[in-house]
C-alpha cells in the first residue's frame, strides 16, 4: 500500500554547518526521491489539498505527472495556476494549506506537496521548459507598482495577454520582499528569484528600478501624462512597527526590516559588499512570525547568540513550522510567554539588555488566538547587545496619500474588491498593500485576479 | 545607469556633480534629498539635492569625501555612471506650499555649515523667486572649505561669511554670527533654517531659541531605503518617534532630540572605520573588484 510508505525525507545542510553560512538549508528532492514521494498521493476523489491552496493548483494532477516521471507535464499543470512555483514551494505555509488538509496527514505524514512543487519548479528552471504563450501586442500600456510577488504575477499575466507592461520598483533591485526580506538560506537570490524575474522579463515586461511611486512619479501622472490605461498597485507592506516602549531608539535596536534589508538586499554578510550590519554578541529578536525567524537565523549566522522572545506559546507561533524547526536545530533559544516592556541602555546609549514581563494566555481575541495578558509583578531582565523588532509591518502610506480618489481603511490598507478594483477607476491593487502582511501565494493570487480584471476593464472601455 | 554630466572640485575634498536623472529632476522640490549607489556593491548613500533642472534632466549633488562611500562618489568622473540614483525623497520644505503673498512678508535667515551649504542654495533660490527676503550665513572651519559663495550671492539679499579660524569673514561660529546680526546689528528675521552638521544645528537651535526665532533643521540621519521601510532614520521629535526619510528631513528645530540623533548617527562608526582601513589598503595594492 502506497500510504504505508513513510514521507521521503528531504536532504538538508547539517544544522551546525549551516548555522555558519548563508547557503540554502534544504537541498530538495532529486528525481528518484520526488517520484517516490509522489507515489504516496492517494488521488482523493475530492482533493482537499486543492481547495486549501489559495490559488487552487491541481495538486493531484501534477503529482501524478511527477510519479510518472513527466516533470515537464507537471510543470505545465502548476503553471496554469501559479506563476512563481520555485518560490512558493519554498516559502508557502504548506502545513496550514495543502499539506494541512492532506488525508495522509491524519494517520501519518501528509504528502510533501511543497517539496514536490519546488522540485518541479527547479527542474523546469534548469531544463528551460514551459515556454509561456504570448498573445500579440494589443497596444495598451499598464503600469505595475512594485516588483514583489503580486506585481510580478500581475505583470506576467498581462504581458501574456498582449499588454505593454512596465513595473516601477522603488529599490535598486527587483523582487520586493523576495529580495529584501527573505534570506538567501531560505530563498536563493540568483538561482531562484533572479531566474523567476528574468522569466517575467522574457515576456516583454520592462522593470524600471529606482522609481518611488508617490515621489519620483505619481499614479496620477502615470495615468494622465504617460499614457498608461491602468495601474496595478502591489507595493506591499513595508512599514515596520515598533512597540513604543522606552529605550527603543537606543543604538543596537533595529527593525527586522532594516536588519534583513542590510543583509539580504544590501548583502552585508558578503565581504565584497560595503554595507555594514550589527548583530552584536547576544541578539534578542522580538516576535514569532516568519520575519522573526528570518531575523533570528540571520543574527545567528552573523555570529550572535540569539534568543527569540514571543508573548504567546509555541503553538501560536505564526511562523512556518519548518522555520521554527530549523531555527531550533540551529541553536536559537525561544523564550515563550514573555514580552519586552523596556530596552535597557548603557551610559553610551547602546543596548545592554531587555526588561521583559511574563505573560499568560487569556480569552481568544478576534484572530481566534488566545490573547496574552501580562502577569503582574513578573518582570525580569535578559542580557542583550542587539534587539531586533519583528512585530509585523503595515502598508506604506506614500502611494495612497499621493493618489487622488484612492481610499484606505484604518489600518492603512488600500480598499479593493475581490478583483482588486480600488475606489479609483483604472487603479487596481493587491497583495500586502490590500491585505496587510500576508503570504507570497496570496499576493501572487491577488496579482493574477487583478490582471484578469484589468483586461476586462480596458476591453470594456475600448469596446 | 545615471551618467555624471559634469564634475568639478569645490575644495580638495568636496566635489560637485551634475547627474542625468530626468524623472528625479522633474519632480524634485527644495528640501528633498536623494539616494545614490556609486557602484553595484556599494551602500545606498543619502545626499542632499543642490540643484535640479527639469529641462536638462539633471540634478546637482555636492559630496565631501569623509569615508569609503563618499570617496567612491568623488572618484567618479564626467562620463562615468552611478549604479543608481533615486528620489526625490522626503517632504519638500514647508514654505513650498505657501503663497507669494505669505512669503513676501517673511525675512528668512539661513544658517549653512560645510557641505550643508549646497542644499541651502535651491531653497534660497526658490524663496527669492517667490518674493521673500533671504539672508544667508555660510560657516566653515577655514576659508578653503567655504563653498557656494558666488552662487549664493546671486540669489540672496545679504551673504555673511564666518570661519572658525578667522581666515575669512567673521571670526567665530555661525551661532556667534547669528547672535551678532540680530542683537548687535539689529537685523530682524521671522524664520531661520539651519542645515549642516548635527552639532551645528543643535547649537543653532539653542541660539534661535534665545533670540525667539522659529527655526527649521534638516536632519542627515542614517538610512537604508529612504522610503519608510527600515526605520534606521528614526528620530525623536516632540517626544514622538518619527522617520526622517518620509516625515522629514526637515523638522521644527525646537522639537528635535539632537543628543539622541547624534548618538544614532554613530551607530556603525566601528564598521565604517574598518571599511576605511581596508579601502585604503585596497587602493594601495591596486585591487579591483
Amino acid at each position: 500500500m502506497a500510504d504505508r510508505l513513510p514521507r521521503v525525507p528531504v536532504r538538508e545542510q547539517a544544522p551546525e554547518v549551516r548555522a555558519t553560512n548563508f547557503e540554502e538549508v534544504c537541498y530538495g528532492y532529486d528525481e528518484q526521491e520526488a517520484m517516490l514521494e509522489a507515489s504516496r498521493c492517494l488521488h482523493c476523489k475530492n482533493p482537499r489539498c486543492v481547495s486549501a491552496c489559495p490559488v487552487n493548483v491541481s495538486i493531484p494532477e501534477f503529482i501524478a505527472a511527477v510519479a510518472a516521471g513527466d516533470f515537464k507535464g507537471a510543470a505545465s499543470v502548476i503553471a496554469r495556476d501559479s506563476s512563481l512555483p520555485a518560490i512558493c514551494g519554498r516559502v508557502c505555509p504548506q502545513e496550514t494549506q495543502c499539506e494541512g488538509s492532506c488525508i495522509l496527514g491524519i494517520k501519518s505524514e501528509p504528502v510533501a506537496i511543497g517539496k514536490l512543487e519546488r522540485f518541479v519548479a527547479d527542474w523546469s528552471l534548469q531544463n528551460g521548459s514551459c515556454d509561456a504563450e504570448k498573445a500579440p501586442s494589443n497596444g495598451y500600456k499598464v503600469a505595475v507598482v512594485g516588483s514583489g510577488p503580486s506585481g510580478l504575477a500581475c505583470a506576467a499575466d498581462l504581458a501574456k495577454m498582449g499588454y505593454d507592461v512596465t513595473i516601477f520598483e522603488a529599490l535598486h533591485k527587483a523582487g520586493g520582499v523576495l529580495e529584501y526580506g527573505i534570506p538567501e538560506f531560505r530563498l536563493p537570490k540568483e538561482k531562484i528569484v533572479a531566474a523567476e524575474i528574468s522569466k517575467v522579463r522574457s515576456l516583454g515586461v520592462r522593470i524600471e528600478t529606482d522609481v518611488v511611486v508617490g515621489r519620483t512619479v505619481t499614479v496620477d501622472s502615470l495615468l494622465d501624462n504617460e499614457g498608461f490605461s491602468a495601474v496595478f498597485i502591489g507595493s506591499g507592506a513595508g512599514l515596520p512597527r515598533f512597540m513604543n516602549i522606552p529605550g527603543e531608539n537606543l543604538n543596537g535596536v533595529f527593525s527586522a526590516n532594516e536588519f534583513l534589508t542590510r543583509n539580504n538586499l544590501m548583502k552585508a554578510y558578503r565581504h565584497d559588499y560595503r554595507t555594514p550590519v550589527y548583530a552584536g554578541n547576544k541578539a534578542v529578536v522580538v516576535g514569532g512570525g516568519n520575519v522573526a525567524m528570518d531575523a533570528a537565523r540571520t543574527a545567528l549566522r552573523l555570529g550572535a547568540d540569539t534568543t527569540v522572545v514571543y508573548r504567546r506559546t509555541e503553538k501560536e507561533l505564526p511562523a512556518r513550522r519548518e522555520e521554527v524547526h530549523h531555527a531550533k536545530e540551529e541553536g536559537i533559544r525561544f523564550m515563550m510567554l514573555s514580552n519586552p516592556v523596556e530596552i535597557l541602555g548603557d551610559e553610551k546609549g547602546w543596548v545592554r539588555g531587555v526588561r521583559c514581563i511574563r505573560m499568560e494566555l487569556g480569552e481568544p481575541d478576534e484572530s481566534g488566538r488566545r490573547s496574552p495578558v501580562p502577569v503582574p509583578g513578573s518582570e525580569f531582565e535578559i542580557e542583550a547587545d542587539s534587539v531586533i523588532m519583528a512585530l509585523g509591518t503595515s502598508p506604506n502610506p506614500l502611494i495612497a496619500r499621493t493618489t487622488s480618489g484612492l481610499e484606505t481603511n484604518r489600518r492603512g490598507c488600500i480598499t479593493a474588491d475581490e478583483d482588486g478594483a480600488t475606489t479609483r477607476p483604472g487603479v487596481f491593487a493587491g497583495g500586502d498593500a490590500v491585505t496587510g502582511a500576508a503570504t507570497v501565494i496570496l499576493a501572487m493570487g491577488a496579482g493574477r485576479k487583478a490582471a484578469a480584471a484589468i483586461d476586462r476593464y480596458i476591453k470594456s472601455r475600448n469596446a | 545607469m545615471f551618467e555624471v554630466i559634469s564634475k568639478e572640485m569645490l575644495s580638495p575634498a568636496i566635489c560637485r556633480m551634475k547627474v542625468y536623472a530626468p524623472r528625479l529632476a522633474a519632480s524634485a522640490r527644495p528640501g528633498q534629498f536623494l539616494i545614490v549607489i556609486p557602484e553595484s556593491h556599494g551602500e545606498r548613500i543619502p545626499l542632499t539635492i543642490s540643484d535640479y533642472d527639469s529641462v536638462e534632466g539633471t540634478v546637482t549633488i555636492v559630496t565631501q569625501r569623509i569615508g569609503v562611500s563618499t570617496g567612491e562618489i568623488c572618484a567618479l568622473e564626467a562620463g562615468d555612471c552611478f549604479s543608481d540614483v533615486v528620489g526625490p525623497l522626503g517632504q519638500p520644505s514647508d514654505f513650498v506650499g505657501q503663497s507669494r503673498e505669505e512669503l513676501a512678508g517673511e525675512h528668512f535667515i539661513f544658517i549653512a555649515g560645510g557641505v550643508g551649504t549646497a542644499p541651502v542654495y535651491p531653497q534660497v533660490k526658490y524663496l527669492k523667486e517667490a518674493g521673500a527676503h533671504v539672508d544667508v550665513i555660510i560657516g566653515a572651519k577655514t576659508s578653503d572649505l567655504l563653498i557656494y559663495k558666488d552662487e549664493m550671492r546671486q540669489v540672496c539679499d545679504n551673504l555673511f561669511i564666518c570661519t572658525d579660524d578667522g581666515s575669512e569673514g567673521f571670526h567665530g561660529l555661525v551661532t556667534g554670527l547669528l547672535e551678532k546680526l540680530v542683537s548687535e546689528d539689529g537685523r530682524r528675521y521671522t524664520r531661520a533654517v539651519a542645515i549642516g552638521p548635527m552639532i551645528m544645528m543643535k547649537f543653532a537651535v539653542q541660539t534661535a531659541r534665545k533670540l525667539g526665532l522659529p527655526i527649521t533643521v534638516s536632519l542627515n540621519t542614517l538610512m537604508v531605503d529612504g522610503t519608510g521601510m527600515c526605520g534606521a532614520c528614526r528620530v525623536t521629535v516632540a517626544g514622538k518617534t518619527r522617520f526622517a526619510c518620509v516625515e522629514g528631513p526637515e523638522f521644527n528645530g525646537y522639537d528635535v532630540d539632537f543628543d539622541e540623533a547624534m548618538r544614532r548617527q554613530g551607530m556603525y562608526r566601528v564598521q565604517e572605520h574598518e571599511a576605511e582601513v581596508e579601502y585604503e589598503h585596497e587602493c594601495k595594492i591596486g585591487r579591483t573588484r
